[in-house]
C-alpha cells in the first residue's frame, strides 16, 4: 500500500491521483446522491422553469443549479444521471470486455484463418468513425438503453481483440505454455489458465481508456436523441433540451457539461496513469 | 515502397469492401423498405408491387451483390425526402463537411504542434504545466458541449460571431475551433511526450556533438524524428474529426453531411443514410491512406518492408 | 593542448546528491593519445561530456574546475562558442553505433551538417566532401550509399560514419568514448586500426575512452586508470602494464584474456561490486573490494603520487605498495 501511494504520489502521478479522487467521489455521488433528499428529477414544475441557481455564499437555496425549460431540479437529474451515464458505460465496457478479450484470445492462439478473419473484421470497423457506426446501428435497433449498451460494446471491442491478440501471440511461445501444452492440456485449460492472466493487465488499462471514450459517445448519442430514452435522466440529453434556452438560461447547459467534464477528465487520468504505470507499451497504439 | 503503397490501397478496398456490407446488413435490419415507403393503409398488392421494384422479392444474395453492384456506381437509390439520387444529396453536402473537418484538421495541427513543442522544450516550467493541463481538459471536453459553451460566451454574451449557419467565414470560426479542440489537444500530448522520448536518443546527443545551432538540432533531429506518431495519430483523428463532425454540425446547425445524416436518419431517409455513411467512410479510409504515404515518406526504415 | 584541473561533478537522482568526480586534473600533449579505463560509474564517459558541455543538467551538475583547451576554458565558454568547438575542433564519436545516428536522415546528411556548420561549404559541396569521408573510413561505393539511411548499414559500418562525422572538420581533438564496445570483436580491430591509421594522417590529439585494457595497449601512449571519479594510476603504457602500483590497475590487467594466465583458462573478475556513489566510503573508494588494502586506505584518500623508481609521469593513489604486497602474497 505503502509503494502504492508512492508511485501515485511521484512525479505526474499526482494526476492519477486527481483522478482517482473525482472518480471516488462520482462514485460516492452516484451512489449517495439520492439519499441526500432532493426533489424527483422527473417532476416537472411549470411555475419555477428555469429558475436561476440558488446555491451561494448563504446557503444552497431550493434548486441550487436552478431548473431546467419544465421546472425539473438540475442537481437532482445530474446526480441521477449520473447513474444512467456509469451504468451504461460500465456495462458496455465490460461486455465490449468480455467479447474483444475473448474474440482476442482465440484470434491470437488458434492463428490462421480465424485470426486473419476477425483482425480484417477490426479494419473494416475502424474504418467507419464510432459515432456514424453508432448512429447507424441505433437507427436499426431502435433507440434503448439495451440497445446503446449493445451499440457501445460494438464498437469497442476491437481495441481490446487488438491488443490482447498481440498480447497472446507474445506469451503463446513461452515455456510455461509450451509445457502445458506438453502434458496434453486442452486448448480452453492452457487459454483460461496460462494465457488469460497474462492479458488482463492490457485489458484492464483498454478498459479504463475505453470507459471515457464510451462515455463520450453515450452522451453524443444521448444528444442527438438518440441515446438515453426519457424518462431516464441524462447529461447528453440535458444539453440537447438546454440547447434552446441557450440565451435565457445558461445553467441548463453548463453544469451537466461540467460534470461530463469532469467524469471524462476523471477516468481519462486514471487511464493514463494506469497505462504508464502499468503497461508503458500501450502508449504507442 | 510500390508494394507498401499497393498493399495498403488492398487494404482500403477490402475495408470499403466491409463498409458496404456493413451498411448493407443494417439496412435488412432496419425492417422492410416498402413498408416504410407507402403511406399506412397501402394493400397487401400495393406492397408486393413496390416489393418487386425495390427488388425485395430476389433472394438475398442476389439483393445483396444488386447492393453491391449499386455502391460501386454510386446508386444508393432515391432519396425518400429529396426525390433524388442519394449520393447527390450526399455530394451537395460534401464541400460544407470537408470545409469545417479541414479547418479543425489545420487548427489541430498548427496549435497543437505549437503547444506540443513549446511544452516539450520548456519542459519542467510552467509553460509545460499550463499546456498539460490546457491539453487534458480539451482532451475530456466533449465536442457537443464546447460548441454549445463557445455559442454562449462569442455569439450569445458578445454578440462577435452568428450562433451557427453558413454564411461566410465569421460562421465557420466557432464550429472549426469546437471540432479542433480535440485534435488540438490530442496532437499537443502526443507530440510533447514523442518530443521528450526522441529528446533523450543518443542521436540527438551526436547531433549536439556536432556543434550545430539549437534551431536545427531541433528542427531536423527532434521535430522531424517526432513527427512519425503524429503523423500515424492523424489517421485515428481524421476518424474522430469525421465523427465529430456530425454533433458539431448539428449544433451550429452547419449544413454538412453530418447533419444531413442526422436528419435523414429522423426521417428514415435511409438511402440518404446509406449514401452518406458510405461516403464519409470511403473519405475515411483515402484519408488514411493519404496517411499511410506519408508515414513511408517520414520514416524510411518503413519503405523497404513489405 | 588540453589541460583540466580540479574538474568536479555531481549527480542528482531521486532528491540524492553524488559527485561522480572528484577534483580531477590530467592533461594531454599534442599528438597524445591517452587512454582512459575504467569500469561503469567511473566517471570516465561522465567527466568527457562535461568538457563538451552535453552532460544533461539536470540531473548532472558541473561543480567547478576548469578545461584549458587551445587556451580556452571550456567550462566558461559561453554555448555559442562551446558550440564552434564541438564537432569543430573536437571531433566525438560516441559508444553505440546503432543509436548514435538519426534514423530518418540520409547518411550523406549526417556527414555534411558539421561541414556546412563549421566549414561554411553548400549542402552541395559538403556532399561532395562527405563521400571522400566515406573512402577515407573504408566504405566502398561512397557516391552511392550517400542517400541511404542508417539502418541499411551494418554496425561497424555505421561506426565507420560515426568516425566520418567527428574527423569531418579535421578536429585538432577527437573523443573516443567506448566506440568499439558495441561491436563484433573482429569488427572491434578493424576499427581500432581505421582510428590508429586516421590519428596519424590527420596528426590528431586523442582521448580514448574504454574499459577494455587490451584496446589501451594497442592505441595509447598514455593510460588513465579512473574508479569512482578519481584518478587511481596514470603513465606511459609500456611502464603501467610492465610495473602495475595500483590494485585496481592490476585487477584490471589480471582479468585481460592473454597475458600471464594459461589459454583456456578462467578470465577473472575484480571481486566486488562496482561503487555505489551516492553512498562512498571514505577514504580509498577502491578499498573494499582490495585484497591488499590497509588500515589506512579506509580512513584517507590517497594523493597522486610519481611512483618512485618508475618513469618520470607514472603517478598512482595508493598508500599500499603493490609489488611489496604481491610479493609478500601467497
Amino acid at each position: 500500500m505503502r509503494t502504492f501511494l508512492g508511485a501515485l504520489t511521484r512525479g505526474s502521478g499526482w494526476l492519477g491521483l486527481i483522478g482517482i479522487l473525482l472518480i471516488t467521489l462520482l462514485l460516492l455521488f452516484a451512489a449517495f446522491g439520492p439519499l441526500l433528499d432532493l426533489p424527483d428529477p422527473t417532476r416537472t414544475n411549470l411555475r419555477a422553469r428555469m429558475a436561476a441557481p440558488t446555491i451561494s455564499l448563504f446557503g444552497v437555496g431550493p434548486h441550487p443549479l436552478g431548473t431546467d425549460q419544465l421546472g425539473r431540479d438540475i442537481l437532482s437529474r445530474i446526480v441521477f444521471g449520473s447513474r444512467v451515464t456509469l451504468a451504461v458505460a460500465g456495462a458496455a465496457v465490460i461486455l465490449g470486455g468480455i467479447v474483444g478479450t475473448l474474440l482476442g484470445l482465440v484470434a491470437g492462439y488458434f492463428g490462421g484463418f480465424l485470426d486473419r478473419l476477425l483482425m480484417r473484421l477490426a479494419d473494416i470497423q475502424l474504418a467507419v468513425p464510432l459515432m456514424l457506426l453508432a448512429l447507424m446501428v441505433i437507427a436499426a435497433l431502435g433507440p434503448s438503453l439495451q440497445n446503446l449498451v449493445i451499440v457501445l460494446a460494438l464498437v469497442s471491442w476491437v481495441r481490446y481483440a487488438r491488443i490482447v491478440r498481440g498480447q497472446v501471440l507474445a506469451v503463446r511461445e513461452r515455456e510455461f505454455v509450451q509445457s502445458a501444452r506438453a502434458i496434453g492440456a486442452s486448448a480452453p485449460r492452457i487459454i483460461l489458465r496460462h494465457i488469460l492472466p497474462n492479458v488482463l493487465t492490457p485489458a484492464v488499462v483498454v478498459a479504463t481508456l475505453e470507459l471515457a471514450r464510451v462515455i463520450v459517445l453515450e452522451a453524443g448519442l444521448s444528444f442527438l436523441g438518440l441515446g438515453v430514452q426519457p424518462p431516464f435522466p441524462s447529461w447528453g440529453r440535458m444539453l440537447a433540451e438546454g440547447r434552446t434556452y441557450i440565451a435565457s438560461a445558461w445553467w441548463i447547459i453548463t453544469f451537466p457539461g461540467i460534470a461530463l467534464m469532469l467524469t471524462v477528465l476523471a477516468v481519462n487520468l486514471l487511464g493514463d496513469w494506469l497505462r504508464d504505470h502499468l503497461d508503458p507499451r500501450l502508449k504507442v497504439r | 515502397m510500390a508494394r507498401y503503397l499497393l498493399g495498403r490501397v488492398f487494404d482500403g478496398l477490402v475495408a470499403i469492401l466491409g463498409v458496404v456490407t456493413i451498411v448493407f446488413v443494417v439496412s435488412r435490419l432496419l425492417g422492410d423498405p416498402a413498408v416504410l415507403l407507402l403511406p399506412i393503409g397501402a394493400t397487401q398488392d400495393q406492397i408486393a408491387e413496390l416489393r418487386a421494384g425495390l427488388g425485395l422479392d430476389l433472394p438475398l444474395w442476389r439483393q445483396y451483390l444488386d447492393f453491391l453492384g449499386g455502391a460501386v456506381q454510386g446508386d444508393f437509390g432515391e432519396s425518400f425526402q429529396f426525390m433524388r439520387p442519394a449520393l447527390d444529396v450526399v455530394l451537395e453536402r460534401m464541400p460544407a463537411t470537408m470545409a469545417l473537418a479541414f479547418s479543425a484538421l489545420g487548427i489541430g495541427i498548427v496549435l497543437g504542434a505549437l503547444a506540443g513543442s513549446l511544452a516539450a522544450l520548456y519542459r519542467g516550467t510552467v509553460v509545460e504545466g499550463v499546456v498539460m493541463v490546457l491539453a487534458l481538459l480539451g482532451q475530456a471536453t466533449p465536442v457537443f458541449w464546447l460548441g454549445l459553451l463557445l455559442i454562449l460566451l462569442f455569439a450569445v454574451e458578445l454578440g462577435l460571431l452568428p450562433t451557427g449557419g453558413y454564411d461566410g467565414p465569421a460562421s465557420l470560426i466557432l464550429p472549426a475551433l469546437t471540432l479542433g479542440t480535440f485534435t488540438t489537444a490530442s496532437i499537443a500530448r502526443l507530440l510533447r511526450s514523442g518530443m521528450l522520448d526522441v529528446l533523450r536518443d543518443d542521436h540527438v546527443r551526436t547531433a549536439r556533438a556536432k556543434g550545430l545551432m539549437p534551431r536545427t538540432v531541433f528542427l531536423w533531429h527532434v521535430a522531424r524524428n517526432s513527427l512519425i506518431p503524429v503523423v500515424t495519430m492523424t489517421g485515428i483523428l481524421a476518424g474522430e474529426l469525421l465523427g465529430g463532425s456530425v454533433v458539431t454540425e448539428t449544433v451550429f446547425s452547419w449544413p454538412g453531411v453530418g447533419r444531413l445524416i442526422v436528419q435523414a436518419m429522423e426521417a428514415k431517409d435511409f438511402p440518404v443514410v446509406q449514401a452518406g455513411v458510405m461516403v464519409i467512410a470511403t473519405t475515411f479510409v483515402i484519408i488514411n491512406l493519404l496517411v499511410d504515404l506519408l508515414y513511408g515518406i517520414l520514416d524510411p526504415r518503413i519503405r523497404r518492408r513489405g | 593542448m588540453l589541460e583540466i584541473s580540479d574538474l568536479a561533478v555531481g549527480f542528482s537522482r531521486e532528491g540524492r546528491f553524488a559527485r561522480v568526480i572528484h577534483d580531477l586534473s590530467y592533461s594531454v600533449e599534442r599528438g597524445e593519445t591517452l587512454g582512459i579505463v575504467g569500469e561503469s560509474g567511473s566517471g570516465k564517459s561522465v567527466h568527457a561530456l562535461a568538457l563538451l558541455g552535453l552532460l544533461p543538467q539536470p540531473p548532472g551538475k558541473v561543480l567547478g574546475g576548469r578545461a584549458l583547451f587551445e587556451g580556452e576554458d571550456l567550462l566558461a565558454l559561453p554555448e555559442s562558442r562551446l558550440r564552434d568547438l564541438r564537432g569543430g575542433r573536437i571531433g566525438v564519436v560516441f559508444q553505440d553505433p546503432m543509436t548514435a545516428l538519426n534514423p530518418v536522415l540520409t547518411i550523406g546528411r549526417q556527414i555534411a551538417e558539421p561541414l556546412i556548420r563549421h566549414k561554411g561549404l553548400s549542402m552541395r559541396q559538403a556532399l561532395d566532401r562527405a563521400a571522400e569521408l566515406l573512402d577515407l573510413v573504408g566504405i566502398r561505393d561512397a557516391r552511392r550509399r550517400l542517400p541511404q539511411f542508417p539502418h541499411e548499414f551494418s554496425g561497424g559500418m555505421r561506426q565507420r560514419v560515426m568516425i566520418a562525422i567527428a574527423i569531418s572538420c579535421e578536429p585538432a581533438l577527437l573523443i573516443a568514448d567506448e566506440p568499439t564496445t558495441a561491436l563484433d570483436v573482429t569488427v572491434q580491430g578493424q576499427i581500432l586500426d581505421l582510428m590508429a591509421g586516421l590519428r596519424e594522417r590527420l596528426g590528431m590529439t586523442m582521448i580514448w575512452i574504454t574499459h577494455d585494457m587490451g584496446v589501451v595497449a594497442g592505441i595509447a601512449d598514455t593510460i588513465q586508470v579512473m574508479y569512482a571519479g578519481r584518478i587511481m594510476e596514470r603513465g606511459p603504457v609500456e611502464a603501467v602494464f610492465a610495473s602495475p602500483r595500483s590494485a585496481y590497475t592490476w585487477g584490471l590487467l589480471q582479468s585481460l584474456p592473454h597475458g600471464a594466465h594459461p589459454p583456456g583458462g578462467r578470465l577473472r573478475q575484480i571481486p566486488g561490486q562496482p561503487p555505489d556513489m551516492f553512498n562512498l566510503p571514505p577514504g580509498d573508494p577502491f578499498a573494499p573490494r582490495n585484497p591488499f588494502a590497509t588500515e589506512r586506505c579506509f580512513k584517507e584518500a590517497p594523493p597522486l603520487r610519481q611512483v618512485p623508481g618508475s618513469v618520470p609521469g607514472h603517478v598512482v593513489a595508493a598508500w599500499y605498495d603493490l609489488p611489496a604486497a604481491l610479493q609478500a602474497a601467497p
